[in-house]
């Protein structure tokens, strides 16, 4: 194997979603990426920080960036994560006026990468011979779109999984209405926000919306099984992940 | 302290539940947002006018004291009065002694944001004194005794038929109106001509003042900033601090920003300038009011200044998919949507704004179309950091929250939580997904299936298959 990636699946996934985390690792291997899982890793400190407690996310920082310190690349399973470390890490290491700290944070977070984006921005690999004949919308969430401007890889890696056909969804680029805490916090507008997005993902008549964000898909999935739809919701790692020779390893 | 039931989340309730109102945004900021997208699209330098707008206005904030004297310096030598107003009561006293200089009992009034700011109508009603409003969304509100919900729409929550009906009752009484818009903005130009006739004196606000040259300029669509700003004998004109720009050059780069990013203009119908007052041709008083209103105290925090950055083209409003379900009144200030969250906190730090911060899923859409790259979503993080720094959270929250960052600090502490989570999946499951549960999870579960626990974390099967030496 030419390139070693360290995995970073994020306490939500790890906790929740441990799919999406295997089937990354059997297309990372299927791409001749050896993959490895510091197993030190916990959170980005995303949550905290987004509420307002951003004391509380600066030594999650720091954990981060100790967990992470022998990478060479780390892969994220998340883009409101990766956006997390991109664009507040190092204001937040700043913090600490801690100089090893700083420049092992300075150091790291250009290493860091979304999923879709590593393969296609650093492998340069669009096609990874997965194969998913099913009608499938895509959902860019906030993060993916406006913050990491990845929408296009994303695209791209789908446009090529055999008898995968891509519907466009009206309006795709407006929030699901998750927000972290904001749907608790304003749960009446986050289930009017969710409501208008599932109708949309309704009139798009899919069987399977895909996206590269869980915690998004979850709130989307809560709705979409809440109301019988029948339509199911996978990571964009779990589509790649379909229908490739070798299985996992 | 516990937070009071008159923030956003309340306020907002009734709006979402509204559906005529949400239709009503919903099909104005779509076509406004789609506007606007086609003729920024057309601009090939758009990322570059942007730059420029956000490296003048953040060269004003830096040296705002020097542009602001320069500025004083300059309406004076053209003959105009500049008036220092500290806060809102200063501001409506000094326009109130003006008008009473002129033993007027009626003013009219174009572009009234920063009026409104002030309460100055509420205030000059209390003297005996009517301002009439004549920009037609503004009269809408105005004659409805209603609030703006929009920054450059006011009266973007009523319908024509409303608006027929409001006229009937008002300004075209013993009329019958159709509700076509021709009709009705005949309706409002009879009414306003008479007022522009006869009145002697005008308020206005300002989108741009000169520092260089003592210009002051107003952008609107209707006309009626011409007729206010040359026909009465008095011309009162009332700024923010922030609204200054160093040069007149600079204006070309807002007359680009500012009109495709409002209303998806390419051009601003009626721009107007004026320097100082000239005998014989238009007002012969100019007073220029200079506003702080706390706005000082905003420049002082490094990263909420930018929201002095703001040229109010209410971009940022048309595309927040929460403004869009809960329109302007929700907000509670004169300043609504985004660029409200960011700036009624820090403005007036009412009880009811310091909820703001927390109105918006911070999904970037805001920061994406500001013609001045106001990163809003920073700001409002920034400010929940700061609210709740001063006292304004929950006890509880705050408490989880830092147990949860706690068990997070190590790996070995996380997945022994993972472990007993998934020892006790099954009941768990049975509690999330099945037994009635009480407040905001209930809620949240109403309308969301939670998802399962599965019987095994990534970890624990990294574990189990991959740990000897990768994979």
């Amino acid at each position: 194997m030419t390139r070693t990636v360290s995995l970073f699946v994020s306490c939500f996934n790890d906790m929740m979603f441990p799919k999406t985390a295997r089937a990354a690792v059997e297309v990372l291997n299927k791409l001749n990426v050896k993959v490895e899982f510091p197993d030190e890793q916990t959170c980005c400190g995303q949550i905290h920080f987004n509420t307002g407690y951003a004391s509380m996310a600066v030594p999650l920082v720091k954990h981060f960036v100790e967990s992470f310190s022998d990478s060479n690349e780390v892969v994220a399973l998340s883009a409101s994560c990766t956006a997390m470390i991109r664009e507040h890490y190092l204001e937040l290491a700043s913090r600490t006026h801690d100089d090893e700290l700083i420049s092992g944070t300075e150091e790291l977070v250009p290493k860091v990468f979304e999923f879709s984006e590593y393969l296609t921005e650093v492998l340069g690999v669009t096609d990874v011979g997965a194969s998913y004949p099913h009608k499938v919308s895509y959902h860019p969430t906030c993060h993916s779109l406006r913050s990491l401007h990845i929408y296009h890889s994303a695209i791209a890696l789908l446009g090529a999984v055999k008898g995968l056909e891509l519907v466009d969804l009206p309006y795709a680029e407006q929030c699901c209405g998750f927000g972290g805490t904001f749907s608790v916090k304003n749960s009446a507008m986050s289930t009017a926000m969710l409501a208008d997005k599932t109708a949309n993902i309704l009139n798009a008549r899919v069987e399977t919306v895909v996206a590269v964000d869980n915690s998004c898909l979850m709130h989307i999935s809560g709705a979409l099984r809440r109301n019988g739809t029948g339509i199911s919701v996978m990571h964009l790692a779990e589509v790649l992940a379909q229908g490739m020779d070798g299985g996992e390893g | 302290m516990a937070r009071a039931k008159t923030g956003f989340p309340f306020a907002s309730i009734e709006q979402i539940n509204n559906s005529q109102l949400r239709a009503n945004l919903k099909s104005a900021t779509s076509a406004i947002r789609e506007k606007r997208a086609k003729v920024v699209g057309e601009k090939q330098d758009w990322e570059e006018l942007r730059r420029k707008g956000e490296r003048i206005k953040n060269e004003v904030l830096a040296s705002l004291d020097e542009y602001l004297l320069e500025l004083e310096e300059s309406v004076t030598k053209v003959g105009g009065v500049v008036h220092w107003a500290a806060d809102s009561s200063e501001a409506n006293r000094i326009i109130l002694s003006l008008i009473q200089e002129h033993g007027e009992s009626e003013v009219i009034k174009v572009k009234s944001l920063t009026t409104d700011e002030l309460h100055l109508n509420e205030y000059l009603a209390n003297h005996g004194i009517s301002a009439v409003e004549t920009d037609l969304a503004e009269l809408i509100v105005q004659l409805a005794h209603d609030k703006p919900s929009h920054i450059l729409v006011p009266a973007i929550h009523k319908s024509r038929s409303e608006i027929k009906e409001l006229f009937e009752n008002t300004i075209s009484k013993g009329k019958v109106l159709g509700d076509g818009p021709a009709e009705l903005a005949e309706a409002s130009r009879l009414y306003l001509r008479e007022k522009f006739l006869s009145a002697k004196v005008a308020v206005s606000g300002v989108n741009f003042a000169v520092a260089e040259t003592g210009t002051v300029c107003i952008v609107e669509s209707e006309g009626n900033g011409r007729m206010c700003l040359t026909l009465p004998k008095v011309l009162i004109s009332v700024m923010g601090i922030e609204k200054v720009l160093p040069k007149l050059d600079d204006l070309a780069v807002f007359l680009e920003l500012l009109p495709r990013s409002s209303t998806g203009e390419r051009m601003n119908p009626y721009t107007s300038t004026w320097t100082g007052v000239h005998t014989g041709d238009g007002p012969e008083e100019f007073h220029l009011v200079i506003l702080d209103n706390r706005r000082s105290h905003v420049l002082a925090d490094p990263v909420g200044r930018q929201a002095l950055r703001c040229i109010r083209c209410s971009a940022c409003l048309n595309v927040c998919p929460v403004y869009e379900r809960s329109g302007g009144h929700a907000y509670g200030s004169v300043y609504p949507g985004p660029i409200g969250a960011i700036l009624s906190p820090q403005l007036f730090a009412t009880e009811a704004s310091l909820s703001l911060p927390w109105a918006s899923t911070l999904c970037g859409a805001c920061y994406e179309v500001c013609p001045v790259r106001i990163d809003i979503p920073r700001v409002l993080v920034h400010l929940r950091e700061k609210v709740i720094s001063e006292g304004y959270k929950s006890k509880s929250e705050e408490v989880s929250f830092g147990v949860i960052a706690l068990i997070l600090r190590s790996g070995r502490r996380f997945e022994l939580i993972q472990r007993v989570a998934t020892q006790i999946r099954r009941p768990l499951n049975r509690v999330l997904l099945t037994v009635s549960l009480p407040g905001a999870l209930g809620k949240w579960r109403a309308a969301r299936q939670v998802p399962e626990i599965p019987d095994e974390t990534f970890r624990m099967w990294w574990r189990a298959n991959r740990s000897d030496n990768g994979s």
